[in-house]
Protein backbone atom coordinates (compact mmCIF):
# COMPACT_ATOMS: atom_id res chain seq x y z
CA UNK A 1 0.00 0.00 0.00
CA UNK A 2 1.33 3.42 -0.90
CA UNK A 3 2.02 5.59 2.17
CA UNK A 4 0.43 9.01 2.57
CA UNK A 5 2.01 11.78 0.54
CA UNK A 6 4.49 13.92 2.50
CA UNK A 7 3.46 17.55 2.93
CA UNK A 8 6.45 18.72 0.85
CA UNK A 9 5.11 16.86 -2.19
CA UNK A 10 1.33 17.25 -2.37
CA UNK A 11 -0.98 15.25 -4.60
CA UNK A 12 -1.35 18.03 -7.17
CA UNK A 13 2.42 18.11 -7.64
CA UNK A 14 2.51 14.32 -7.89
CA UNK A 15 -0.15 14.30 -10.60
CA UNK A 16 1.49 17.13 -12.52
CA UNK A 17 4.92 15.46 -12.53
CA UNK A 18 3.38 12.12 -13.51
CA UNK A 19 1.58 13.71 -16.47
CA UNK A 20 4.78 15.50 -17.50
CA UNK A 21 6.72 12.25 -17.37
CA UNK A 22 4.09 10.56 -19.53
CA UNK A 23 4.83 13.24 -22.16
CA UNK A 24 8.61 12.92 -21.85
CA UNK A 25 8.87 9.91 -24.24
CA UNK A 26 8.13 12.39 -27.03
CA UNK A 27 11.73 13.56 -26.60
CA UNK A 28 12.84 9.98 -27.19
CA UNK A 29 10.58 9.77 -30.26
CA UNK A 30 11.98 13.04 -31.58
CA UNK A 31 15.60 11.97 -31.18
CA UNK A 32 14.76 8.60 -32.78
CA UNK A 33 13.26 10.34 -35.83
CA UNK A 34 16.34 12.56 -36.08
CA UNK A 35 18.60 9.51 -35.90
CA UNK A 36 16.70 7.85 -38.73
CA UNK A 37 16.31 10.91 -40.93
CA UNK A 38 19.97 11.88 -40.66
CA UNK A 39 21.07 8.39 -41.72
CA UNK A 40 20.78 6.81 -45.16
CA UNK A 41 17.62 5.42 -46.72
CA UNK A 42 19.11 1.93 -47.04
CA UNK A 43 19.64 1.79 -43.25
CA UNK A 44 16.39 3.46 -42.14
CA UNK A 45 14.51 0.39 -40.88
CA UNK A 46 17.54 -0.91 -39.00
CA UNK A 47 18.06 2.54 -37.47
CA UNK A 48 14.48 2.86 -36.21
CA UNK A 49 14.33 -0.75 -35.03
CA UNK A 50 17.61 -0.05 -33.23
CA UNK A 51 16.05 2.93 -31.46
CA UNK A 52 13.17 0.77 -30.31
CA UNK A 53 15.45 -2.09 -29.21
CA UNK A 54 17.72 0.32 -27.34
CA UNK A 55 14.81 1.77 -25.36
CA UNK A 56 13.80 -1.78 -24.42
CA UNK A 57 17.32 -2.93 -23.53
CA UNK A 58 18.03 0.14 -21.40
CA UNK A 59 14.76 -0.36 -19.50
CA UNK A 60 15.68 -3.97 -18.69
CA UNK A 61 19.34 -3.27 -17.86
CA UNK A 62 18.43 -0.29 -15.72
CA UNK A 63 15.76 -2.27 -13.87
CA UNK A 64 18.11 -5.19 -13.20
CA UNK A 65 21.29 -3.31 -12.25
CA UNK A 66 21.31 0.42 -12.96
CA UNK A 67 18.44 1.45 -10.70
CA UNK A 68 20.26 -0.02 -7.71
CA UNK A 69 23.44 1.94 -8.38
CA UNK A 70 21.60 5.13 -9.34
CA UNK A 71 19.24 5.09 -6.36
CA UNK A 72 18.19 8.63 -5.52
CA UNK A 73 17.03 7.66 -2.04
CA UNK A 74 18.72 5.68 0.73
CA UNK A 75 22.14 6.05 2.32
CA UNK A 76 24.46 5.15 -0.57
CA UNK A 77 28.12 4.13 -0.43
CA UNK A 78 29.89 6.96 1.39
CA UNK A 79 33.55 7.50 2.15
CA UNK A 80 34.90 10.41 4.16
CA UNK A 81 37.75 12.62 2.99
CA UNK A 82 38.76 16.00 4.43
CA UNK A 83 35.97 15.63 6.95
CA UNK A 84 33.28 15.56 4.26
CA UNK A 85 31.03 12.71 3.14
CA UNK A 86 31.44 11.62 -0.51
CA UNK A 87 28.39 9.67 -1.60
CA UNK A 88 29.55 8.05 -4.84
CA UNK A 89 27.32 5.01 -5.42
CA UNK A 90 23.70 4.17 -4.71
CA UNK A 91 22.54 1.30 -2.57
CA UNK A 92 18.97 0.88 -3.74
CA UNK A 93 17.06 -2.38 -3.55
CA UNK A 94 17.89 -4.96 -6.23
CA UNK A 95 15.51 -5.64 -9.11
CA UNK A 96 13.17 -2.78 -8.09
CA UNK A 97 11.95 -4.73 -5.08
CA UNK A 98 9.74 -2.67 -2.79
CA UNK A 99 9.05 -0.11 -5.49
CA UNK A 100 5.31 -0.04 -4.83
CA UNK A 101 5.90 0.90 -1.19
CA UNK A 102 8.47 3.60 -1.96
CA UNK A 103 7.47 7.24 -1.54
CA UNK A 104 5.64 8.78 -4.51
CA UNK A 105 8.56 11.15 -5.03
CA UNK A 106 11.00 8.23 -5.20
CA UNK A 107 8.77 6.43 -7.68
CA UNK A 108 8.56 9.48 -9.91
CA UNK A 109 12.33 9.94 -9.63
CA UNK A 110 12.84 6.39 -10.81
CA UNK A 111 10.45 6.87 -13.74
CA UNK A 112 12.38 10.02 -14.68
CA UNK A 113 15.62 8.03 -14.64
CA UNK A 114 14.13 5.24 -16.79
CA UNK A 115 13.21 7.78 -19.46
CA UNK A 116 16.48 9.67 -19.08
CA UNK A 117 18.65 6.59 -19.59
CA UNK A 118 16.67 5.63 -22.72
CA UNK A 119 17.30 9.09 -24.17
CA UNK A 120 20.99 8.96 -23.26
CA UNK A 121 21.44 5.55 -24.90
CA UNK A 122 19.90 6.71 -28.20
CA UNK A 123 22.59 9.35 -28.63
CA UNK A 124 25.55 7.07 -29.54
CA UNK A 125 23.26 5.01 -31.79
CA UNK A 126 22.71 8.06 -34.01
CA UNK A 127 26.44 8.70 -34.24
CA UNK A 128 27.16 5.12 -35.25
CA UNK A 129 24.48 5.12 -37.96
CA UNK A 130 25.06 3.16 -41.18
CA UNK A 131 27.84 0.97 -39.75
CA UNK A 132 26.92 -0.02 -36.18
CA UNK A 133 25.43 -3.50 -35.84
CA UNK A 134 22.08 -3.85 -34.08
CA UNK A 135 23.55 -6.22 -31.48
CA UNK A 136 26.36 -3.76 -30.80
CA UNK A 137 23.89 -0.90 -30.35
CA UNK A 138 21.95 -2.95 -27.80
CA UNK A 139 25.13 -4.00 -25.99
CA UNK A 140 26.33 -0.38 -25.79
CA UNK A 141 22.93 0.65 -24.42
CA UNK A 142 23.06 -2.11 -21.80
CA UNK A 143 26.51 -1.03 -20.59
CA UNK A 144 25.42 2.60 -20.46
CA UNK A 145 22.24 1.78 -18.54
CA UNK A 146 23.84 -0.65 -16.13
CA UNK A 147 27.13 1.07 -15.27
CA UNK A 148 27.91 4.51 -16.69
CA UNK A 149 24.60 6.37 -16.45
CA UNK A 150 23.80 5.22 -12.87
CA UNK A 151 27.07 6.70 -11.61
CA UNK A 152 26.30 10.13 -13.03
CA UNK A 153 22.62 10.00 -12.06
CA UNK A 154 23.46 9.13 -8.47
CA UNK A 155 26.11 11.83 -8.16
CA UNK A 156 23.82 14.55 -9.52
CA UNK A 157 20.27 13.64 -8.55
CA UNK A 158 20.48 11.47 -5.44
CA UNK A 159 19.25 12.83 -2.17
CA UNK A 160 18.23 16.28 -3.33
CA UNK A 161 16.82 17.75 -0.15
CA UNK A 162 18.37 15.15 2.17
CA UNK A 163 21.57 15.24 4.21
CA UNK A 164 23.47 12.56 2.32
CA UNK A 165 23.02 13.17 -1.36
CA UNK A 166 25.29 12.40 -4.30
CA UNK A 167 28.63 14.15 -3.97
CA UNK A 168 28.02 16.53 -6.88
CA UNK A 169 24.57 17.56 -5.64
CA UNK A 170 26.08 18.31 -2.22
CA UNK A 171 28.92 20.56 -3.42
CA UNK A 172 26.94 23.52 -2.08
CA UNK A 173 26.42 22.06 1.39
CA UNK A 174 29.89 20.56 1.78
CA UNK A 175 32.08 23.08 -0.04
CA UNK A 176 29.97 26.27 -0.22
CA UNK A 177 29.74 26.07 -4.00
CA UNK A 178 26.39 27.69 -4.80
CA UNK A 179 23.50 25.23 -4.75
CA UNK A 180 25.73 22.30 -5.75
CA UNK A 181 26.00 20.99 -9.31
CA UNK A 182 22.86 22.19 -11.12
CA UNK A 183 21.50 19.83 -13.75
CA UNK A 184 17.75 19.47 -13.20
CA UNK A 185 16.85 18.00 -16.60
CA UNK A 186 20.00 16.09 -17.47
CA UNK A 187 22.15 18.34 -19.67
CA UNK A 188 25.12 16.57 -18.09
CA UNK A 189 23.69 13.25 -16.95
CA UNK A 190 21.80 12.56 -20.19
CA UNK A 191 23.28 14.68 -22.95
CA UNK A 192 26.95 15.23 -22.13
CA UNK A 193 27.19 11.59 -21.10
CA UNK A 194 25.43 10.53 -24.31
CA UNK A 195 27.59 12.83 -26.43
CA UNK A 196 30.82 11.59 -24.86
CA UNK A 197 29.65 7.99 -25.30
CA UNK A 198 28.95 8.82 -28.94
CA UNK A 199 32.53 10.11 -29.27
CA UNK A 200 33.87 6.88 -27.77
CA UNK A 201 31.70 4.76 -30.10
CA UNK A 202 32.76 6.74 -33.19
CA UNK A 203 36.43 6.44 -32.19
CA UNK A 204 36.09 2.68 -31.87
CA UNK A 205 33.82 1.99 -34.87
CA UNK A 206 35.57 4.41 -37.25
CA UNK A 207 33.98 6.38 -40.09
CA UNK A 208 31.61 5.09 -42.75
CA UNK A 209 33.34 3.62 -45.80
CA UNK A 210 34.11 6.31 -48.31
CA UNK A 211 33.52 9.17 -45.86
CA UNK A 212 37.14 10.25 -45.80
CA UNK A 213 38.62 9.26 -49.19
CA UNK A 214 42.33 9.13 -49.80
CA UNK A 215 43.76 12.55 -50.66
CA UNK A 216 40.45 14.37 -50.73
CA UNK A 217 37.86 16.21 -48.68
CA UNK A 218 35.25 14.44 -46.59
CA UNK A 219 32.44 13.05 -48.73
CA UNK A 220 29.04 14.66 -48.08
CA UNK A 221 26.57 12.00 -46.94
CA UNK A 222 23.39 13.98 -46.26
CA UNK A 223 20.48 12.65 -44.26
CA UNK A 224 17.82 10.91 -46.34
CA UNK A 225 14.62 12.45 -44.95
CA UNK A 226 14.35 16.10 -43.94
CA UNK A 227 10.69 15.61 -42.98
CA UNK A 228 11.60 13.04 -40.31
CA UNK A 229 14.35 15.33 -39.06
CA UNK A 230 12.22 18.45 -38.76
CA UNK A 231 9.15 16.70 -37.40
CA UNK A 232 11.45 15.02 -34.87
CA UNK A 233 12.44 18.51 -33.71
CA UNK A 234 8.82 19.46 -33.04
CA UNK A 235 8.19 16.23 -31.14
CA UNK A 236 11.38 16.80 -29.16
CA UNK A 237 10.15 20.23 -28.02
CA UNK A 238 7.16 18.68 -26.24
CA UNK A 239 9.32 16.02 -24.66
CA UNK A 240 11.94 18.54 -23.59
CA UNK A 241 9.33 20.76 -21.98
CA UNK A 242 8.18 17.73 -20.01
CA UNK A 243 11.73 16.77 -18.98
CA UNK A 244 12.67 20.31 -17.98
CA UNK A 245 9.53 20.93 -15.92
CA UNK A 246 9.52 17.51 -14.27
CA UNK A 247 13.25 17.76 -13.50
CA UNK A 248 12.83 21.22 -11.97
CA UNK A 249 10.14 19.93 -9.62
CA UNK A 250 11.78 16.61 -8.79
CA UNK A 251 15.42 17.61 -8.35
CA UNK A 252 15.23 21.34 -7.53
CA UNK A 253 11.89 21.36 -5.69
CA UNK A 254 10.81 24.30 -7.78
CA UNK A 255 7.35 25.64 -6.79
CA UNK A 256 4.62 25.12 -9.38
CA UNK A 257 4.34 28.89 -9.83
CA UNK A 258 7.83 28.97 -11.38
CA UNK A 259 7.14 26.34 -14.03
CA UNK A 260 5.71 28.61 -16.75
CA UNK A 261 8.97 30.60 -16.76
CA UNK A 262 10.94 27.37 -17.10
CA UNK A 263 8.75 26.40 -20.07
CA UNK A 264 9.17 29.82 -21.69
CA UNK A 265 12.94 29.61 -21.17
CA UNK A 266 13.02 26.20 -22.87
CA UNK A 267 11.15 27.56 -25.88
CA UNK A 268 13.28 30.72 -26.03
CA UNK A 269 16.51 28.73 -25.87
CA UNK A 270 15.45 26.48 -28.76
CA UNK A 271 14.09 29.44 -30.75
CA UNK A 272 17.23 31.52 -30.31
CA UNK A 273 19.33 28.54 -31.34
CA UNK A 274 17.44 27.71 -34.54
CA UNK A 275 17.33 31.35 -35.67
CA UNK A 276 21.06 31.69 -35.05
CA UNK A 277 21.84 28.46 -36.94
CA UNK A 278 19.58 29.57 -39.77
CA UNK A 279 21.45 32.87 -40.01
CA UNK A 280 24.89 31.25 -39.82
CA UNK A 281 24.12 28.61 -42.48
CA UNK A 282 22.44 31.23 -44.68
CA UNK A 283 25.57 33.36 -44.43
CA UNK A 284 28.03 30.51 -44.97
CA UNK A 285 26.25 28.47 -47.66
CA UNK A 286 23.94 31.03 -49.28
CA UNK A 287 20.84 29.07 -48.17
CA UNK A 288 19.69 27.77 -44.78
CA UNK A 289 20.63 24.13 -44.17
CA UNK A 290 17.65 22.08 -42.92
CA UNK A 291 19.57 19.38 -41.08
CA UNK A 292 21.96 21.84 -39.42
CA UNK A 293 18.98 24.00 -38.37
CA UNK A 294 17.42 20.91 -36.82
CA UNK A 295 20.67 20.25 -35.00
CA UNK A 296 20.72 23.87 -33.85
CA UNK A 297 17.17 23.60 -32.48
CA UNK A 298 18.13 20.46 -30.59
CA UNK A 299 21.32 22.05 -29.24
CA UNK A 300 19.20 24.90 -27.86
CA UNK A 301 16.93 22.37 -26.16
CA UNK A 302 19.91 20.47 -24.76
CA UNK A 303 21.43 23.66 -23.35
CA UNK A 304 18.08 24.52 -21.76
CA UNK A 305 18.12 21.23 -19.85
CA UNK A 306 20.64 22.67 -17.42
CA UNK A 307 19.66 26.29 -17.45
CA UNK A 308 15.91 26.73 -18.10
CA UNK A 309 14.94 26.44 -14.44
CA UNK A 310 17.57 28.83 -13.10
CA UNK A 311 17.97 31.69 -15.59
CA UNK A 312 15.91 34.66 -16.79
CA UNK A 313 14.12 34.58 -20.18
CA UNK A 314 16.66 36.99 -21.67
CA UNK A 315 19.53 34.80 -20.52
CA UNK A 316 17.76 31.73 -21.97
CA UNK A 317 17.54 33.49 -25.34
CA UNK A 318 21.24 34.37 -25.20
CA UNK A 319 22.13 30.78 -24.26
CA UNK A 320 20.13 29.55 -27.24
CA UNK A 321 21.76 32.00 -29.65
CA UNK A 322 25.26 30.95 -28.57
CA UNK A 323 24.24 27.29 -28.92
CA UNK A 324 22.87 27.97 -32.39
CA UNK A 325 26.01 29.77 -33.58
CA UNK A 326 28.23 27.05 -32.15
CA UNK A 327 26.40 24.12 -33.75
CA UNK A 328 27.14 24.46 -37.49
CA UNK A 329 30.70 25.61 -36.84
CA UNK A 330 31.53 22.70 -34.55
CA UNK A 331 29.85 20.15 -36.84
CA UNK A 332 32.07 21.42 -39.65
CA UNK A 333 35.23 21.39 -37.52
CA UNK A 334 34.62 17.85 -36.27
CA UNK A 335 34.00 16.52 -39.77
CA UNK A 336 36.53 18.44 -41.84
CA UNK A 337 39.37 19.14 -39.39
CA UNK A 338 39.17 16.30 -36.89
CA UNK A 339 37.93 13.50 -39.22
CA UNK A 340 35.09 12.41 -36.94
CA UNK A 341 32.17 10.88 -38.83
CA UNK A 342 29.09 11.68 -36.75
CA UNK A 343 25.98 11.38 -38.99
CA UNK A 344 23.54 12.69 -36.37
CA UNK A 345 25.84 15.44 -35.10
CA UNK A 346 25.30 14.07 -31.59
CA UNK A 347 28.78 14.94 -30.32
CA UNK A 348 28.11 18.59 -31.09
CA UNK A 349 24.42 18.69 -30.23
CA UNK A 350 24.40 16.66 -27.04
CA UNK A 351 28.05 16.77 -25.94
CA UNK A 352 29.00 20.37 -26.66
CA UNK A 353 25.45 21.70 -26.24
CA UNK A 354 25.16 20.07 -22.84
CA UNK A 355 28.54 21.43 -21.74
CA UNK A 356 27.53 24.94 -22.80
CA UNK A 357 24.22 24.63 -20.94
CA UNK A 358 25.99 23.56 -17.74
CA UNK A 359 28.47 26.44 -17.95
CA UNK A 360 25.69 28.92 -18.78
CA UNK A 361 23.69 27.77 -15.74
CA UNK A 362 26.75 28.55 -13.62
CA UNK A 363 27.21 31.97 -15.20
CA UNK A 364 23.58 33.11 -15.06
CA UNK A 365 22.40 31.45 -11.83
CA UNK A 366 23.92 34.32 -9.83
CA UNK A 367 24.98 32.35 -6.76
CA UNK A 368 28.46 32.57 -5.29
CA UNK A 369 30.53 29.58 -6.31
CA UNK A 370 27.93 28.21 -8.73
CA UNK A 371 30.21 28.38 -11.76
CA UNK A 372 32.92 26.50 -9.86
CA UNK A 373 30.36 23.81 -8.94
CA UNK A 374 29.41 23.48 -12.60
CA UNK A 375 33.07 23.18 -13.63
CA UNK A 376 33.63 20.44 -11.03
CA UNK A 377 30.63 18.54 -12.44
CA UNK A 378 31.92 18.94 -15.99
CA UNK A 379 35.34 17.73 -14.85
CA UNK A 380 33.73 14.60 -13.40
CA UNK A 381 31.83 13.87 -16.62
CA UNK A 382 34.76 14.58 -18.90
CA UNK A 383 37.64 13.29 -16.82
CA UNK A 384 36.14 10.18 -15.33
CA UNK A 385 33.14 9.05 -17.35
CA UNK A 386 34.58 9.53 -20.88
CA UNK A 387 37.64 7.32 -20.15
CA UNK A 388 35.37 4.84 -18.34
CA UNK A 389 32.92 4.70 -21.26
CA UNK A 390 35.79 4.32 -23.75
CA UNK A 391 37.34 1.49 -21.73
CA UNK A 392 34.03 -0.37 -21.37
CA UNK A 393 33.16 0.07 -25.06
CA UNK A 394 36.66 -0.98 -26.10
CA UNK A 395 36.28 -4.21 -24.11
CA UNK A 396 32.74 -4.66 -25.42
CA UNK A 397 33.97 -4.31 -29.00
CA UNK A 398 36.17 -7.40 -28.42
CA UNK A 399 33.09 -9.44 -27.50
CA UNK A 400 30.42 -7.87 -29.71
CA UNK A 401 32.12 -6.25 -32.73
CA UNK A 402 30.61 -2.83 -33.27
CA UNK A 403 31.15 -2.50 -36.97
CA UNK A 404 29.30 -4.37 -39.68
CA UNK A 405 31.24 -6.16 -42.46
CA UNK A 406 32.16 -4.13 -45.54
CA UNK A 407 29.48 -5.88 -47.58
CA UNK A 408 26.86 -4.86 -45.04
CA UNK A 409 27.79 -1.23 -45.45
CA UNK A 410 27.70 -1.55 -49.21
CA UNK A 411 24.23 -3.06 -49.51
CA UNK A 412 22.85 -1.15 -46.51
CA UNK A 413 22.08 -2.16 -42.96
CA UNK A 414 18.44 -2.92 -43.77
CA UNK A 415 19.15 -5.68 -46.27
CA UNK A 416 22.20 -6.95 -44.40
CA UNK A 417 20.70 -7.15 -40.91
CA UNK A 418 16.95 -7.33 -41.50
CA UNK A 419 16.66 -8.84 -44.97
CA UNK A 420 14.39 -6.08 -46.22
CA UNK A 421 14.43 -2.34 -46.72
CA UNK A 422 12.41 0.46 -45.16
CA UNK A 423 11.14 1.61 -48.55
CA UNK A 424 10.62 -1.57 -50.62
CA UNK A 425 8.72 0.19 -53.41
CA UNK A 426 11.53 2.64 -54.12
CA UNK A 427 14.85 2.05 -55.84
CA UNK A 428 17.75 2.79 -53.53
CA UNK A 429 20.48 4.28 -55.68
CA UNK A 430 23.99 2.90 -55.66
CA UNK A 431 26.42 5.08 -53.78
CA UNK A 432 29.30 6.17 -55.99
CA UNK A 433 31.60 6.63 -53.03
CA UNK A 434 31.92 2.83 -52.72
CA UNK A 435 33.71 2.37 -56.00
CA UNK B 1 48.56 8.55 -28.31
CA UNK B 2 44.81 8.28 -27.94
CA UNK B 3 45.22 6.09 -24.87
CA UNK B 4 47.76 8.48 -23.36
CA UNK B 5 45.27 11.31 -23.73
CA UNK B 6 42.51 9.28 -22.14
CA UNK B 7 44.81 8.44 -19.21
CA UNK B 8 45.62 12.11 -18.65
CA UNK B 9 41.93 12.99 -18.29
CA UNK B 10 41.32 11.23 -14.94
CA UNK B 11 44.46 12.95 -13.64
CA UNK B 12 42.78 16.27 -14.35
CA UNK B 13 39.67 15.11 -12.55
CA UNK B 14 41.61 14.18 -9.42
CA UNK B 15 43.36 17.55 -9.59
CA UNK B 16 39.91 19.16 -9.53
CA UNK B 17 38.89 17.09 -6.52
CA UNK B 18 42.09 17.94 -4.69
CA UNK B 19 41.30 21.64 -5.18
CA UNK B 20 38.09 21.16 -3.23
CA UNK B 21 39.86 19.34 -0.42
CA UNK B 22 43.00 21.46 -0.18
CA UNK B 23 41.61 24.97 -0.47
CA UNK B 24 39.14 26.35 2.07
CA UNK B 25 35.87 28.01 1.10
CA UNK B 26 37.30 31.29 2.43
CA UNK B 27 39.55 31.57 -0.61
CA UNK B 28 37.15 30.91 -3.48
CA UNK B 29 39.34 32.56 -6.10
CA UNK B 30 42.32 30.30 -5.51
CA UNK B 31 40.08 27.25 -5.35
CA UNK B 32 38.29 28.17 -8.59
CA UNK B 33 41.66 28.71 -10.26
CA UNK B 34 42.88 25.29 -9.15
CA UNK B 35 39.62 23.70 -10.34
CA UNK B 36 40.10 25.35 -13.73
CA UNK B 37 43.66 23.98 -13.87
CA UNK B 38 42.22 20.49 -13.40
CA UNK B 39 39.77 21.09 -16.25
CA UNK B 40 42.61 22.43 -18.39
CA UNK B 41 44.54 19.18 -17.83
CA UNK B 42 41.45 17.25 -18.94
CA UNK B 43 41.14 19.44 -22.02
CA UNK B 44 44.79 18.75 -22.78
CA UNK B 45 44.14 15.02 -22.50
CA UNK B 46 41.17 15.34 -24.84
CA UNK B 47 43.24 17.26 -27.38
CA UNK B 48 45.94 14.55 -27.27
CA UNK B 49 43.29 11.84 -27.72
CA UNK B 50 41.76 13.71 -30.66
CA UNK B 51 45.19 14.16 -32.24
CA UNK B 52 45.76 10.43 -31.83
CA UNK B 53 42.46 9.76 -33.59
CA UNK B 54 43.40 12.12 -36.43
CA UNK B 55 46.75 10.41 -36.94
CA UNK B 56 45.10 7.00 -37.03
CA UNK B 57 42.52 8.24 -39.54
CA UNK B 58 45.25 9.72 -41.75
CA UNK B 59 47.01 6.33 -41.80
CA UNK B 60 43.78 4.53 -42.68
CA UNK B 61 43.28 6.81 -45.67
CA UNK B 62 46.61 5.79 -47.20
Amino acid sequence: MTPALPPAFPETTFVLVLVLLLMAPLAIAGVALLNVGLGRSRSAAQALLGNLAIVAVTAIAFALVGATLAATTGAGHIFHAAGKPWNWLGTGPWFLSGLSSASPQAQLGLLFEFLAVALAALIPWGSGADRLRLAAGCAIAAVLAAIVFPLAAHWVWAGSGSETGGWLSKLGVNFSLGAGFLDPAGAGVIHVLGGLSALAVVWIAGPRRGKFPQGGFATAMPGHNAVYILFGCLLALTGWLAFNLAGAVLWMHEPLGGLPVTAVNTLLSASGAVVATLAVTRYRFGKPDASLCANGWLTGLVASSASAAVVSPLAALFIGIVAGIMTPLLVEVLELAVSIDDPSGAITVHGAGGLWGLIAAGIFARQAGQLTAQVVGIAALLGLLLPLAYLLFWLLNRVVPFRVEADGERIGMDLHELGGGAYPEFVIHRDESYR
Amino acid sequence: MKYAGLLVMPAGFFLTLSALVLFPASSPGVRAGFVLCGLAVEALGLVVAVRGHMEAEAKNRQ
